[in-house]
């Protein structure tokens, strides 16, 4: 194997921050190598150096043996590299064509573009067509558009950043048949992830960083997953407690929820039954209908009466504040603005959902005294690095202020916690920590829903699982024996995606 | 008495061409999703600098370079403090329409009374601002719809993140487009001094600019429709005048009011038809009237 891209030494510092330090790693013409590391570890940094978004302060980089500098990612993109961006960077309102137009240098007339899409989609098992507007199109075929930009290119160094957050486990499966395919042709390829085991099946070797710094390159096969997590992380990760939880009485009764769709997705006659004691986890891929649901639950939209009862008591058309006076608390997924607002303190974000529970407001009036120390108190217990609760939500980094969310709604004594994305973003250590707060909630005899598109998350957690498929909810099963297929093809297999076939 | 619509037509598309023009740039303005509520005040520059530069060469077409050239200048005002101090683009384009107001009743003083050189006669009896104006209609939609450099134009303006992640110089494609709408908006500015009312009045484009902008969304950012929404309004302005002039009992106000409620009524159909999801066409940019930054 002889080396496609190789960086020396290559270093990068934002004002207070050292991004990278002396990072030096290869990678081979036909392997798939991941680039392992935590949030904020500098993966980011590192493949914008390399595909010309941000340059290097020291250090060199090498393609295909020749001295490489790209002062911009079109320079980039003409010397072989190409990239697919974690946030799509594709244009709604244009057609896939137009958008793979403007991703290629030197794109042919419209129409002999439009059928070299055709041909290269149908040679990859990746079916398009080339006339739809990417508003249209399931985040699954967005993907396969991002990919086809890069292939039609025919990139020597391949950069993936983190394409499977938004997949199901099969259209994953069928993207690493891709990849696997493109690899034999000679492809170097460069995969960024925090998925272990996806790393493990799939990759050829592992580039770890950890704060910026290179740990090593490995061979991910040869290390356990818990063996990988401890080099990104650089201490041993601490085992979450499952123990103490016995399901007990039915507090939360959903039954023939729908809403209607609008903007978002409709929720389809969705019903579940909660136990006091229980973590039921909900599944799915973005955009499922998963906000909508929490939403219904929390209060922001109002559904027909009798679709919503806790503990005998009919929710449904009762307005958030009621319904968390009666117990039913809730954590949207968005920290920034949903569930927090950015510019107020973190005493003042507690009156947000804690004002009546926490008797923080009384004859409509703050009680500015309690409501700072029940924010201290929140600080506290779930260890927010933060000065104090004088601070900006918005000044706190996500991981430590998802820590405040969830802290102020568990802190609140819930009888039910509906839950969303409870760790999105968040660094391991924060995100083991929420986990065993949520698992002591239940503990203490909470009914817990948490929705989550981390299915190793729901797999640690819940008791029983459902799928959230365009708006359904299938069925609960017990999470116990419950594999990572059997969720796949729960939570709607490939949305019609065919298995890759080798191109002529 | 009888209204002759061959006639009514014609003098539809000198009343339509100040609107054409400055609705056109705009549209190029906001497909690369800048709002630049400034095109009343670019309008009046070019109004005043046109009138004046044809009044001392004698040469109307020396008037409308020269009004090209200063709405181009008034838009750079707002490039600069939007593109690169980041302004507010709402404040600044609403800033820009007061300070061409006010600066052109300064320097206006001395031009008041003073005629006009003879606009010259085209085709058809039909000027050459006015052909211009309408084969500006495909040229701005072929640029935009069939050419590479009207491509990425509409990209920065659909999500400039991505657009800069690609490679493309955001900020430098906006400024080419807001100096092109300043331009346009001049020159129709000046097709109101020059050649409709042959004189400089202070404050004379009266709303032109607010009309175009609305134009833009009434024509969902789409250059055909833009001729459809300045034939409308050139339309009813001509026809309510001769209305007028024919003694029709209907009150002037009521017939001055028609195409803006005209406009007010196609865009709750649009939102409408949006909000019931059945939009197939384009809607606005997704980057309009949004700061773009680039953390380097």
């Amino acid at each position: 194997m002889t080396d496609v891209f190789r960086a020396e030494g290559l270093g990068k510092s934002y004002p207070g921050v050292r991004a990278n330090d002396d990072v030096s790693f290869a990678v081979a013409g036909g392997e798939i190598h991941a680039l392992l590391g935590e949030n904020g570890a500098g993966k980011s940094t590192l493949v914008k150096m390399i595909y010309g978004l941000v340059r290097p302060d020291e250090g060199r980089m090498a393609l295909l043996g020749a001295p490489y500098a790209p002062h911009d990612p079109r320079a980039a993109r003409a010397a072989g590299v190409a990239m697919v961006f974690q946030h799509f960077s594709l244009f709604e309102a244009l057609t896939v064509a137009e958008n793979i137009a403007l991703g290629m240098e030197d794109p042919p007339p419209r129409a002999e573009l439009a059928r070299r899409i055709e041909e290269l989609s149908q040679g990859y098992g990746l079916p398009l067509n080339p006339a739809r507007r990417i508003a249209s199109l399931s985040a699954g075929e967005r993907q396969r558009v991002e990919i086809l930009r890069c292939l039609l290119q025919d990139p020597r160094l391949l950069i993936m950043d983190e394409p499977t957050s938004v997949l199901t486990p099969q259209e994953a499966g069928i993207l690493f048949a891709t990849l696997r395919q493109l690899a034999e042709a000679g492809t170097a390829i460069l995969y960024i992830s925090h998925k272990l085991e996806e790393i493990r099946s799939h990759c050829d070797r592992a580039t770890i960083l950890r704060q910026g710094r290179l740990v090593g390159t490995v061979d991910p096969r040869a290390h356990s997953a818990r063996e990988l997590a401890a080099m990104m992380v650089g201490a041993e990760m601490r085992l979450v407690d499952r123990s103490g939880r016995k399901p007990g009485a039915p507090v939360l009764e959903v039954r023939g929820l729908s809403t209607p769709g609008g903007e978002g997705v409709a929720l389809k006659d969705i019903a579940l039954s909660l136990r006091a004691g229980e973590i039921l986890g909900i599944g799915g891929v973005a955009g499922n209908g998963q906000e909508e649901l929490l939403s219904a639950l929390s209060g922001e939209t109002a559904t027909a009466p009798g679709t919503v009862v806790l503990e005998g008591r009919d929710l449904s058309t009762a307005s958030p504040e009621t319904r968390r006076r009666a117990g039913l608390l809730a954590a949207p997924e968005d920290r920034l603005g949903h569930a927090a607002v950015p510019e107020f303190s973190l005493a003042e974000n507690t009156l947000l959902t804690a004002g009546a529970r926490q008797e923080l407001i009384r004859r409509g009036l703050i009680d500015r005294k309690a409501a700072t120390a029940f924010a201290q108190q929140v600080i506290h217990a779930f260890d927010v690095r933060t000065p104090g609760p004088g601070t900006a939500a918005g000044a706190l980094s996500g991981g430590n202020l998802q820590k405040f969310v969830i802290g102020r709604e568990v802190l609140g004594r819930p009888r039910v916690l509906v839950v969303n994305q409870p760790t999105w973003g968040v660094d391991a250590g924060a995100a083991a920590a929420i986990r065993q707060a949520l698992l002591d909630l239940a503990a203490q005899g909470a009914g817990l829903i948490v929705i989550s598109q981390d299915l190793d998350e729901l797999l640690e957690l819940s008791d029983r699982f459902c799928a959230l498929n365009q708006g359904r909810l299938s069925a609960p099963r017990p999470t116990e024996g419950l594999t990572i297929e059997e969720i796949g093809l729960m939570l709607g297999g490939a949305h019609g995606m065919e298995v890759a076939h080798v191109p002529a | 008495m009888m209204i002759d619509p061959l006639s009514v037509f014609i003098l539809l598309l000198g009343a339509a061409t100040p609107i054409l023009f400055a609705a056109l740039g705009e549209l190029v303005v906001e497909r690369a999703g800048v709002l630049n509520l400034g095109v009343e005040g670019m309008m009046i520059g070019g109004a005043l600098a046109g009138f004046s530069a044809a009044h001392a060469s004698g040469s109307p077409a020396l008037g409308f370079l020269a009004a090209a050239v200063a709405g181009a200048a008034l838009s750079m005002i707002f490039a600069v403090l939007t593109q690169f101090l980041l302004s507010n683009q709402v404040a600044t384009g609403l800033a820009l329409t007061l300070f061409g107001l006010g600066l052109t009743a300064m320097f206006g003083k001395p031009y008041e009374g003073v005629k006009a050189p003879p606009m010259p006669a085209g085709p058809l009896q039909l000027n050459l601002m006015i052909w211009l104006g309408l084969a500006l209609v495909p040229a701005v939609w072929w640029f935009l719809m069939r050419s590479r450099p009207g491509l990425i134009l509409r990209a920065v303006g659909e999500n400039h993140d991505a657009a800069h992640a690609l490679g493309y110089p955001v900020r430098a494609l906006r400024i080419a487009a807001i100096g092109f709408g300043g331009a346009l908006a001049g020159m129709g500015g000046a097709y109101i001094s020059i050649a409709t009312v042959l004189q400089w009045t202070e404050g004379m484009t009266a709303g032109a600019g607010w009309i175009a902008l609305a134009i833009v969304v009434f024509a969902q950012w789409n250059p055909w429709g833009v001729l459809a929404g300045a034939w409308l309004f050139g339309g009813v302005t001509v026809l309510q005048l001769r209305l007028q002039a024919a003694g029709v009992a209907v009150p002037v106000q009521l017939l001055s009011m028609a195409p803006y409620l005209a406009t007010i009524l196609v865009l709750v159909l649009i939102s409408a038809r949006q909000k019931f999801g059945r939009s197939g066409g384009a809607a606005a940019p997704g980057s309009l009237g949004r700061p773009f930054h680039a953390l380097r």
